[in-house]
Protein backbone atom coordinates (compact mmCIF):
# COMPACT_ATOMS: atom_id res chain seq x y z
CA UNK A 1 0.00 0.00 0.00
CA UNK A 2 0.98 3.18 -0.49
CA UNK A 3 1.60 6.24 1.81
CA UNK A 4 -1.68 8.63 1.47
CA UNK A 5 -3.33 11.55 2.69
CA UNK A 6 -7.00 12.41 3.34
CA UNK A 7 -8.22 15.68 1.16
CA UNK A 8 -11.60 17.84 1.57
CA UNK A 9 -10.73 18.74 -2.72
CA UNK A 10 -12.76 18.90 -5.90
CA UNK A 11 -12.56 16.52 -8.69
CA UNK A 12 -11.02 19.07 -10.95
CA UNK A 13 -8.04 19.60 -8.34
CA UNK A 14 -7.39 15.97 -7.77
CA UNK A 15 -7.28 15.47 -11.67
CA UNK A 16 -4.45 18.42 -11.92
CA UNK A 17 -3.16 16.31 -8.79
CA UNK A 18 -2.83 13.40 -10.71
CA UNK A 19 -1.58 14.38 -13.62
CA UNK A 20 1.23 16.19 -12.10
CA UNK A 21 2.32 13.02 -10.29
CA UNK A 22 2.06 11.02 -13.45
CA UNK A 23 5.00 13.49 -14.74
CA UNK A 24 4.13 14.77 -18.39
CA UNK A 25 6.60 15.97 -20.45
CA UNK A 26 3.78 18.12 -22.51
CA UNK A 27 1.06 19.72 -21.77
CA UNK A 28 -1.20 21.76 -24.50
CA UNK A 29 -4.52 23.17 -23.23
CA UNK A 30 -7.39 25.73 -23.63
CA UNK A 31 -9.83 26.70 -20.90
CA UNK A 32 -13.10 25.56 -21.08
CA UNK A 33 -16.10 25.57 -18.17
CA UNK A 34 -16.11 23.60 -16.19
CA UNK A 35 -12.69 21.78 -16.91
CA UNK A 36 -10.72 25.08 -16.03
CA UNK A 37 -9.59 24.67 -13.10
CA UNK A 38 -7.74 21.58 -14.03
CA UNK A 39 -5.69 22.89 -16.78
CA UNK A 40 -5.23 26.26 -14.45
CA UNK A 41 -4.14 24.09 -11.55
CA UNK A 42 -1.45 22.65 -13.47
CA UNK A 43 -0.40 25.93 -14.87
CA UNK A 44 0.37 26.54 -11.57
CA UNK A 45 2.09 23.40 -11.08
CA UNK A 46 4.52 24.92 -13.64
CA UNK A 47 5.03 28.28 -12.41
CA UNK A 48 6.02 26.77 -8.91
CA UNK A 49 8.49 24.25 -10.50
CA UNK A 50 6.48 21.54 -9.03
CA UNK A 51 6.84 19.48 -12.76
CA UNK A 52 9.05 20.20 -15.24
CA UNK A 53 5.92 19.62 -17.64
CA UNK A 54 6.30 21.69 -21.17
CA UNK A 55 3.08 23.62 -20.85
CA UNK A 56 1.63 25.06 -24.41
CA UNK A 57 -0.65 27.49 -24.07
CA UNK A 58 -3.24 27.44 -27.38
CA UNK A 59 -5.80 29.79 -29.32
CA UNK A 60 -8.41 26.66 -29.52
CA UNK A 61 -8.92 22.70 -28.37
CA UNK A 62 -8.39 22.13 -31.81
CA UNK A 63 -4.96 23.61 -31.85
CA UNK A 64 -4.59 21.75 -28.18
CA UNK A 65 -5.13 18.69 -29.43
CA UNK A 66 -3.08 18.80 -32.35
CA UNK A 67 -0.10 19.98 -30.30
CA UNK A 68 -0.61 17.30 -28.29
CA UNK A 69 -0.70 14.72 -31.17
CA UNK A 70 2.80 16.39 -32.57
CA UNK A 71 4.34 15.93 -29.17
CA UNK A 72 3.39 12.44 -28.61
CA UNK A 73 4.50 11.79 -32.06
CA UNK A 74 7.56 12.94 -30.92
CA UNK A 75 8.19 10.62 -27.81
CA UNK A 76 6.63 12.27 -24.88
CA UNK A 77 4.04 11.56 -22.19
CA UNK A 78 1.33 13.89 -23.70
CA UNK A 79 -2.07 15.51 -21.22
CA UNK A 80 -4.84 17.74 -21.99
CA UNK A 81 -8.06 18.12 -20.72
CA UNK A 82 -11.07 19.69 -22.09
CA UNK A 83 -14.97 20.15 -22.16
CA UNK A 84 -18.11 20.37 -24.43
CA UNK A 85 -17.60 22.75 -27.12
CA UNK A 86 -14.11 22.35 -26.72
CA UNK A 87 -14.08 18.30 -26.96
CA UNK A 88 -16.34 18.88 -29.75
CA UNK A 89 -13.70 21.28 -31.50
CA UNK A 90 -11.57 18.33 -31.07
CA UNK A 91 -13.26 16.20 -32.81
CA UNK A 92 -10.73 15.56 -36.24
CA UNK A 93 -7.74 15.35 -34.08
CA UNK A 94 -9.46 12.79 -31.33
CA UNK A 95 -9.62 10.36 -34.37
CA UNK A 96 -6.37 11.66 -35.23
CA UNK A 97 -4.58 10.38 -32.08
CA UNK A 98 -6.24 7.28 -32.46
CA UNK A 99 -5.19 6.22 -35.48
CA UNK A 100 -1.61 7.12 -34.62
CA UNK A 101 -2.10 5.07 -31.83
CA UNK A 102 -0.85 7.96 -29.69
CA UNK A 103 -0.85 7.78 -25.71
CA UNK A 104 -2.33 10.74 -24.62
CA UNK A 105 -4.43 11.02 -21.83
CA UNK A 106 -7.20 13.49 -21.52
CA UNK A 107 -9.72 14.48 -18.66
CA UNK A 108 -13.28 15.45 -20.02
CA UNK A 109 -15.60 17.49 -17.82
CA UNK A 110 -18.69 15.97 -18.95
CA UNK A 111 -21.24 18.96 -20.12
CA UNK A 112 -24.13 19.68 -22.64
CA UNK A 113 -23.32 20.47 -26.24
CA UNK A 114 -24.83 23.78 -27.72
CA UNK A 115 -27.43 24.72 -28.77
CA UNK A 116 -29.41 26.73 -26.48
CA UNK A 117 -26.19 27.48 -24.32
CA UNK A 118 -25.73 25.56 -21.60
CA UNK A 119 -22.57 25.22 -19.16
CA UNK A 120 -23.97 21.79 -16.90
CA UNK A 121 -23.44 18.21 -16.53
CA UNK A 122 -24.87 15.68 -19.38
CA UNK A 123 -22.96 13.31 -21.39
CA UNK A 124 -23.73 14.65 -25.12
CA UNK A 125 -19.99 15.76 -25.01
CA UNK A 126 -18.52 12.44 -24.47
CA UNK A 127 -21.01 10.38 -26.41
CA UNK A 128 -20.20 12.89 -29.63
CA UNK A 129 -16.73 11.16 -29.25
CA UNK A 130 -17.83 7.66 -28.72
CA UNK A 131 -16.71 6.51 -31.93
CA UNK A 132 -13.06 8.02 -32.20
CA UNK A 133 -11.34 5.47 -31.30
CA UNK A 134 -10.48 6.65 -27.60
CA UNK A 135 -10.69 4.03 -24.10
CA UNK A 136 -12.97 5.80 -22.18
CA UNK A 137 -13.45 5.98 -18.29
CA UNK A 138 -16.48 7.15 -16.25
CA UNK A 139 -16.01 8.82 -12.47
CA UNK A 140 -19.02 8.62 -10.26
CA UNK A 141 -16.89 10.77 -7.74
CA UNK A 142 -13.69 12.61 -7.67
CA UNK A 143 -11.80 9.61 -5.90
CA UNK A 144 -12.68 7.33 -9.10
CA UNK A 145 -11.50 10.68 -11.26
CA UNK A 146 -8.41 10.72 -9.36
CA UNK A 147 -8.29 6.59 -9.85
CA UNK A 148 -9.55 6.48 -13.31
CA UNK A 149 -6.76 9.55 -14.54
CA UNK A 150 -3.43 7.35 -13.43
CA UNK A 151 -4.89 3.99 -14.61
CA UNK A 152 -5.19 5.58 -17.88
CA UNK A 153 -1.57 6.42 -18.84
CA UNK A 154 -0.53 2.99 -17.84
CA UNK A 155 -3.55 1.40 -19.94
CA UNK A 156 -2.62 4.19 -23.05
CA UNK A 157 0.92 2.76 -23.34
CA UNK A 158 0.93 -0.40 -22.71
CA UNK A 159 2.52 -1.95 -25.87
CA UNK A 160 -0.74 -4.16 -26.46
CA UNK A 161 -2.66 -1.53 -26.48
CA UNK A 162 -1.60 2.12 -27.62
CA UNK A 163 -4.32 4.05 -27.76
CA UNK A 164 -5.77 7.51 -26.42
CA UNK A 165 -7.38 7.82 -23.14
CA UNK A 166 -10.01 9.71 -21.61
CA UNK A 167 -10.82 10.02 -17.77
CA UNK A 168 -14.07 11.61 -18.02
CA UNK A 169 -15.89 13.41 -14.85
CA UNK A 170 -19.32 14.68 -14.62
CA UNK A 171 -19.33 19.06 -15.21
CA UNK A 172 -19.36 20.42 -11.75
CA UNK A 173 -21.09 17.81 -9.93
CA UNK A 174 -18.20 16.03 -10.08
CA UNK A 175 -15.42 18.67 -11.05
CA UNK A 176 -16.26 21.66 -8.81
CA UNK A 177 -18.22 19.59 -5.24
CA UNK A 178 -15.76 19.42 -2.28
CA UNK A 179 -15.41 15.49 -1.79
CA UNK A 180 -13.15 13.29 0.44
CA UNK A 181 -10.40 12.09 -1.84
CA UNK A 182 -7.11 9.21 -0.76
CA UNK A 183 -4.56 11.47 -2.56
CA UNK A 184 -1.30 8.90 -3.10
CA UNK A 185 1.84 9.91 -2.55
CA UNK A 186 4.21 11.14 -5.23
CA UNK A 187 6.71 7.99 -5.30
CA UNK A 188 3.99 5.41 -5.32
CA UNK A 189 1.99 6.90 -8.16
CA UNK A 190 5.65 7.35 -10.43
CA UNK A 191 6.56 4.29 -9.48
CA UNK A 192 3.07 2.40 -10.68
CA UNK A 193 2.92 4.59 -13.67
CA UNK A 194 6.75 4.64 -14.80
CA UNK A 195 8.53 5.85 -17.64
CA UNK A 196 7.38 6.12 -21.25
CA UNK A 197 9.53 4.30 -23.53
CA UNK A 198 7.64 5.35 -27.33
CA UNK A 199 8.99 3.19 -29.68
CA UNK A 200 9.41 5.23 -32.49
CA UNK A 201 9.80 8.88 -31.45
CA UNK A 202 10.22 11.64 -34.06
CA UNK A 203 12.82 13.49 -32.09
CA UNK A 204 15.18 10.33 -32.43
CA UNK A 205 17.11 11.91 -35.54
CA UNK A 206 19.83 8.54 -35.35
CA UNK A 207 16.10 6.40 -36.61
CA UNK A 208 14.62 8.84 -38.70
CA UNK A 209 10.34 7.56 -38.83
CA UNK A 210 7.48 8.60 -40.63
CA UNK A 211 4.51 9.42 -38.53
CA UNK A 212 1.01 10.45 -40.27
CA UNK A 213 1.54 8.51 -43.28
CA UNK A 214 -0.72 8.20 -46.19
CA UNK A 215 -3.14 5.08 -47.07
CA UNK A 216 -5.32 5.86 -49.49
CA UNK A 217 -5.57 4.78 -53.24
CA UNK A 218 -5.85 0.94 -52.55
CA UNK A 219 -3.25 1.24 -49.26
CA UNK A 220 -3.86 -0.58 -45.99
CA UNK A 221 -6.04 1.80 -44.44
CA UNK A 222 -8.78 -0.69 -43.68
CA UNK A 223 -6.04 -3.11 -41.98
CA UNK A 224 -5.17 -0.06 -39.94
CA UNK A 225 -8.14 0.32 -38.52
CA UNK A 226 -8.63 -3.86 -38.17
CA UNK A 227 -5.32 -3.00 -36.01
CA UNK A 228 -7.13 -0.54 -33.78
CA UNK A 229 -10.22 -3.05 -33.00
CA UNK A 230 -7.84 -5.36 -31.77
CA UNK A 231 -5.60 -3.03 -29.73
CA UNK A 232 -9.17 -1.51 -28.05
CA UNK A 233 -10.04 -5.42 -27.43
CA UNK A 234 -6.79 -5.72 -25.97
CA UNK A 235 -7.57 -3.15 -23.52
CA UNK A 236 -9.65 -5.33 -21.61
CA UNK A 237 -7.41 -7.41 -20.18
CA UNK A 238 -5.48 -4.70 -19.74
CA UNK A 239 -7.81 -2.28 -18.05
CA UNK A 240 -8.49 -5.09 -15.70
CA UNK A 241 -4.71 -6.16 -15.06
CA UNK A 242 -3.75 -2.75 -14.45
CA UNK A 243 -6.88 -1.82 -12.03
CA UNK A 244 -6.22 -5.05 -10.23
CA UNK A 245 -2.48 -3.96 -9.48
CA UNK A 246 -3.74 -0.37 -8.61
CA UNK A 247 -5.99 -1.81 -6.42
CA UNK A 248 -3.15 -3.55 -4.48
CA UNK A 249 -1.09 -0.33 -4.10
CA UNK A 250 -4.16 1.90 -3.27
CA UNK A 251 -6.57 -0.39 -1.52
CA UNK A 252 -9.91 0.40 -3.48
CA UNK A 253 -10.92 -2.48 -5.81
CA UNK A 254 -11.44 -1.61 -9.44
CA UNK A 255 -13.96 -3.48 -12.50
CA UNK A 256 -15.08 -2.11 -15.20
CA UNK A 257 -18.48 -2.11 -14.07
CA UNK A 258 -19.37 -2.11 -10.22
CA UNK A 259 -22.69 -3.46 -9.17
CA UNK A 260 -24.55 -2.82 -5.81
CA UNK A 261 -27.15 -5.27 -4.26
CA UNK A 262 -26.97 -7.32 -7.66
CA UNK A 263 -26.05 -10.71 -5.70
CA UNK A 264 -30.37 -10.98 -5.77
CA UNK A 265 -31.67 -8.17 -7.24
CA UNK A 266 -34.87 -8.47 -9.59
CA UNK A 267 -34.54 -5.03 -10.85
CA UNK A 268 -31.99 -2.72 -11.41
CA UNK A 269 -30.86 0.36 -13.02
CA UNK A 270 -27.62 0.92 -15.27
CA UNK A 271 -25.95 4.09 -15.56
CA UNK A 272 -22.96 6.37 -16.04
CA UNK A 273 -21.09 8.47 -13.66
CA UNK A 274 -22.38 10.54 -10.83
CA UNK A 275 -26.03 9.70 -11.10
CA UNK A 276 -24.88 6.23 -9.56
CA UNK A 277 -24.72 7.69 -5.79
CA UNK A 278 -28.30 9.08 -6.26
CA UNK A 279 -29.58 5.52 -7.61
CA UNK A 280 -27.58 3.77 -4.58
CA UNK A 281 -28.90 5.91 -1.98
CA UNK A 282 -32.49 5.31 -3.31
CA UNK A 283 -31.67 1.61 -3.78
CA UNK A 284 -31.00 1.20 -0.52
CA UNK A 285 -33.71 3.09 1.08
CA UNK A 286 -35.94 0.49 -0.72
CA UNK A 287 -34.02 -2.41 0.20
CA UNK A 288 -34.90 -1.60 3.47
CA UNK A 289 -38.20 -1.94 2.59
CA UNK A 290 -37.72 -5.17 1.67
CA UNK A 291 -37.45 -4.55 -2.50
CA UNK A 292 -35.13 -6.36 -3.79
CA UNK A 293 -33.41 -3.63 -6.19
CA UNK A 294 -29.78 -2.95 -7.54
CA UNK A 295 -27.53 -0.79 -9.26
CA UNK A 296 -25.09 -1.37 -11.97
CA UNK A 297 -22.99 1.59 -12.51
CA UNK A 298 -20.84 1.37 -15.95
CA UNK A 299 -16.73 2.55 -15.32
CA UNK A 300 -15.35 2.03 -18.30
CA UNK A 301 -17.46 2.80 -21.34
CA UNK A 302 -14.76 2.47 -24.29
CA UNK A 303 -14.01 -0.90 -25.03
CA UNK A 304 -17.73 -1.22 -23.58
CA UNK A 305 -18.27 -4.41 -21.06
CA UNK A 306 -20.77 -5.88 -22.96
CA UNK A 307 -20.22 -9.53 -20.73
CA UNK A 308 -19.71 -8.05 -17.33
CA UNK A 309 -23.34 -6.23 -17.76
CA UNK A 310 -25.04 -9.68 -19.40
CA UNK A 311 -23.31 -11.46 -16.61
CA UNK A 312 -25.20 -8.92 -14.24
CA UNK A 313 -27.84 -8.42 -15.41
CA UNK A 314 -28.72 -12.32 -16.54
CA UNK A 315 -32.39 -13.16 -15.14
CA UNK A 316 -33.53 -9.42 -14.04
CA UNK A 317 -37.08 -8.92 -14.21
CA UNK A 318 -36.98 -5.72 -15.34
CA UNK A 319 -33.64 -3.14 -16.20
CA UNK A 320 -33.59 0.37 -16.34
CA UNK A 321 -31.09 2.12 -18.19
CA UNK A 322 -30.32 6.00 -17.67
CA UNK A 323 -28.80 8.17 -20.41
CA UNK A 324 -27.58 11.67 -19.95
CA UNK A 325 -27.37 12.22 -23.47
CA UNK A 326 -29.92 11.56 -26.78
CA UNK A 327 -29.37 10.22 -29.69
CA UNK A 328 -32.62 11.61 -31.43
CA UNK A 329 -34.34 9.41 -33.95
CA UNK A 330 -32.69 6.16 -32.19
CA UNK A 331 -34.69 3.88 -30.38
CA UNK A 332 -33.13 5.43 -26.72
CA UNK A 333 -29.72 7.06 -25.59
CA UNK A 334 -26.58 5.43 -26.24
CA UNK A 335 -26.33 3.28 -23.00
CA UNK A 336 -29.44 2.05 -23.19
CA UNK A 337 -28.51 0.56 -26.91
CA UNK A 338 -25.46 -1.01 -25.60
CA UNK A 339 -27.00 -2.43 -22.70
CA UNK A 340 -29.99 -3.71 -24.97
CA UNK A 341 -27.25 -5.09 -27.21
CA UNK A 342 -25.52 -6.70 -24.57
CA UNK A 343 -28.67 -8.50 -23.56
CA UNK A 344 -29.62 -9.96 -26.94
CA UNK A 345 -28.14 -13.24 -26.63
CA UNK A 346 -29.46 -14.17 -23.64
CA UNK A 347 -31.57 -16.79 -23.66
CA UNK A 348 -34.39 -15.31 -21.37
CA UNK A 349 -35.11 -11.98 -22.69
CA UNK A 350 -34.86 -8.98 -20.01
CA UNK A 351 -37.04 -6.25 -20.07
CA UNK A 352 -35.24 -2.95 -20.63
CA UNK A 353 -36.56 0.36 -20.61
CA UNK A 354 -34.73 3.56 -21.84
CA UNK A 355 -34.71 6.58 -19.52
CA UNK A 356 -33.19 10.65 -20.68
CA UNK A 357 -32.33 12.56 -17.81
CA UNK A 358 -30.67 14.89 -16.27
CA UNK A 359 -30.03 17.10 -20.03
CA UNK A 360 -28.35 20.12 -19.34
CA UNK A 361 -27.78 20.08 -15.59
CA UNK A 362 -31.13 19.10 -14.78
CA UNK A 363 -31.47 18.25 -11.39
CA UNK A 364 -31.55 14.56 -10.29
CA UNK A 365 -33.71 14.07 -7.73
CA UNK A 366 -34.06 11.12 -5.71
CA UNK A 367 -37.61 11.36 -6.52
CA UNK A 368 -36.84 10.33 -9.89
CA UNK A 369 -35.25 7.60 -9.11
CA UNK A 370 -38.35 6.73 -6.93
CA UNK A 371 -39.97 7.08 -9.82
CA UNK A 372 -38.03 4.36 -12.46
CA UNK A 373 -37.78 2.03 -9.70
CA UNK A 374 -41.77 2.02 -9.45
CA UNK A 375 -41.77 1.53 -13.33
CA UNK A 376 -39.69 -1.69 -13.10
CA UNK A 377 -41.61 -2.95 -10.29
CA UNK A 378 -44.61 -2.25 -12.44
CA UNK A 379 -43.06 -4.20 -15.01
CA UNK A 380 -41.81 -7.17 -13.04
CA UNK A 381 -45.33 -7.82 -11.74
CA UNK A 382 -46.39 -7.99 -15.06
CA UNK A 383 -47.24 -4.52 -15.82
CA UNK A 384 -46.57 -2.31 -18.94
CA UNK A 385 -43.50 -0.95 -19.73
CA UNK A 386 -44.02 2.70 -19.84
CA UNK A 387 -42.82 2.99 -23.41
CA UNK A 388 -39.65 2.21 -24.68
CA UNK A 389 -38.34 5.76 -23.81
CA UNK A 390 -39.13 7.98 -21.35
CA UNK A 391 -37.75 11.93 -20.35
CA UNK A 392 -37.18 11.07 -16.92
CA UNK A 393 -38.54 14.58 -14.72
CA UNK A 394 -39.32 16.95 -18.28
CA UNK A 395 -42.57 19.08 -17.46
CA UNK A 396 -44.60 17.68 -19.91
CA UNK A 397 -48.67 17.37 -20.53
CA UNK A 398 -50.80 15.73 -17.99
CA UNK B 1 17.29 0.51 -40.13
CA UNK B 2 16.22 -0.75 -43.90
CA UNK B 3 12.61 -1.60 -43.76
CA UNK B 4 11.90 -4.59 -45.78
CA UNK B 5 8.44 -4.12 -47.48
CA UNK B 6 8.46 -6.83 -50.24
CA UNK B 7 5.14 -8.65 -50.11
CA UNK B 8 3.33 -5.46 -48.81
CA UNK B 9 0.54 -6.01 -50.67
CA UNK B 10 -0.06 -9.49 -49.19
CA UNK B 11 0.35 -8.44 -45.25
CA UNK B 12 -2.15 -9.14 -43.22
CA UNK B 13 -3.19 -6.38 -40.41
CA UNK B 14 -0.33 -7.69 -38.03
CA UNK B 15 2.45 -6.97 -40.36
CA UNK B 16 1.80 -3.34 -40.83
CA UNK B 17 3.78 -0.70 -38.06
CA UNK B 18 0.90 0.13 -35.50
CA UNK B 19 -0.41 3.59 -36.38
CA UNK B 20 0.97 3.67 -39.92
CA UNK B 21 4.50 4.69 -38.53
CA UNK B 22 6.92 4.35 -41.40
CA UNK B 23 9.85 3.25 -39.20
CA UNK B 24 12.97 4.12 -41.18
CA UNK B 25 13.99 6.84 -43.02
CA UNK B 26 15.26 7.65 -46.79
CA UNK B 27 12.54 5.32 -48.49
CA UNK B 28 9.79 7.91 -49.78
CA UNK B 29 11.74 7.19 -53.19
CA UNK B 30 10.31 3.60 -53.44
CA UNK B 31 6.89 5.76 -53.20
CA UNK B 32 6.13 5.46 -57.25
CA UNK B 33 3.65 9.06 -57.37
CA UNK B 34 4.10 9.51 -61.51
CA UNK B 35 0.70 8.24 -61.55
CA UNK B 36 -1.13 11.26 -60.67
CA UNK B 37 0.60 13.32 -63.49
CA UNK B 38 -2.04 14.75 -65.86
CA UNK B 39 0.57 17.21 -67.62
CA UNK B 40 4.30 16.19 -68.39
CA UNK B 41 6.87 18.45 -68.72
CA UNK B 42 9.10 18.71 -72.00
CA UNK B 43 12.45 20.80 -72.23
CA UNK B 44 13.60 21.84 -75.26
CA UNK B 45 17.09 21.66 -74.95
CA UNK B 46 18.28 24.21 -77.76
CA UNK B 47 16.71 27.03 -75.62
CA UNK B 48 17.48 26.03 -72.49
CA UNK B 49 20.62 27.94 -71.03
CA UNK B 50 21.21 25.52 -67.94
CA UNK B 51 20.49 28.07 -65.58
CA UNK B 52 19.26 25.66 -62.83
CA UNK B 53 16.22 27.50 -61.58
CA UNK B 54 13.80 24.44 -62.73
CA UNK B 55 16.02 22.16 -60.32
CA UNK B 56 15.93 24.75 -57.26
CA UNK B 57 12.08 25.31 -57.63
CA UNK B 58 10.85 21.39 -58.31
CA UNK B 59 8.87 20.58 -55.33
CA UNK B 60 9.35 16.89 -55.60
CA UNK B 61 13.46 16.79 -56.65
CA UNK B 62 12.19 15.64 -59.79
CA UNK B 63 14.86 17.85 -62.04
CA UNK B 64 17.59 15.08 -62.86
CA UNK B 65 20.92 16.99 -63.42
CA UNK B 66 24.61 15.56 -64.11
CA UNK B 67 27.52 17.61 -64.57
CA UNK B 68 25.69 20.82 -63.59
CA UNK B 69 23.37 20.47 -66.52
CA UNK B 70 19.57 19.23 -66.48
CA UNK B 71 19.46 16.09 -68.09
CA UNK B 72 16.08 14.39 -67.64
CA UNK B 73 13.05 14.80 -65.68
CA UNK B 74 12.36 12.06 -62.74
CA UNK B 75 8.79 10.95 -64.18
CA UNK B 76 8.47 8.18 -61.82
CA UNK B 77 8.13 11.32 -58.78
CA UNK B 78 6.52 14.33 -61.28
CA UNK B 79 3.40 15.40 -60.24
CA UNK B 80 3.41 17.64 -63.35
CA UNK B 81 2.59 20.83 -61.19
CA UNK B 82 4.38 22.42 -64.12
CA UNK B 83 6.21 25.15 -61.56
CA UNK B 84 9.38 24.17 -63.77
CA UNK B 85 7.47 25.54 -66.57
CA UNK B 86 6.71 28.78 -65.20
CA UNK B 87 10.21 29.87 -63.44
CA UNK B 88 11.76 28.96 -66.94
CA UNK B 89 13.05 32.48 -68.18
CA UNK B 90 13.95 32.11 -71.85
CA UNK B 91 10.53 29.30 -72.22
CA UNK B 92 12.08 26.15 -72.60
CA UNK B 93 9.61 23.99 -70.37
CA UNK B 94 6.43 23.00 -72.26
CA UNK B 95 3.42 21.14 -70.05
CA UNK B 96 2.11 18.26 -72.41
CA UNK B 97 -0.96 16.43 -71.82
CA UNK B 98 -0.44 12.87 -70.95
CA UNK B 99 -1.45 10.73 -73.74
CA UNK B 100 -0.56 13.16 -76.01
CA UNK B 101 2.47 12.59 -78.32
CA UNK B 102 5.62 14.27 -77.36
CA UNK B 103 6.63 17.65 -79.42
CA UNK B 104 9.31 17.07 -82.27
CA UNK B 105 13.29 17.44 -80.38
CA UNK B 106 14.32 20.47 -82.60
Amino acid sequence: MAEHKILATTGNSVVAEAMRQCKPNVMAAYPITPQTTIVEEFAGFVAKGKTDCEYVTVESEHSAMSACIGASAAGARVMTATSSQGLALMWEELHIAAGMRLPIVMANANRALSAPINIHCDHSDIMGARDTGWVTYFAETAQEAYDNTIMAVRVAEHPDVMLPVMSTLDGFITTHSIDRVDVMDDTSVGGFVGDYEPKNPLLDTDTPTLHGSFSGLGGPFFEFKRQQREAMENARAVIKQVGDEYAELSGRPFDVIQTWGMEDAETAIVVLGSTAGNARHVARDLRAKGQKVGVVKVRVWRPFPYAELAAALKGLKAVAVLDRAESFGAEGGPLFLEVRGALYDLEQRVPVVGYIYGLGGADVKLELMERVYRDLSDIAAGGAAPGSLVYLGAREEA
Amino acid sequence: MTWDISGMGEWTYKQFPPGAVIPAGGNSDDYITGGWRSERPWRDDEKCTQCLLCWIVCPDTSIHVADEKVTTFDLDHCKGCGICAQICPVGAIEMVPEGCDLPEVK
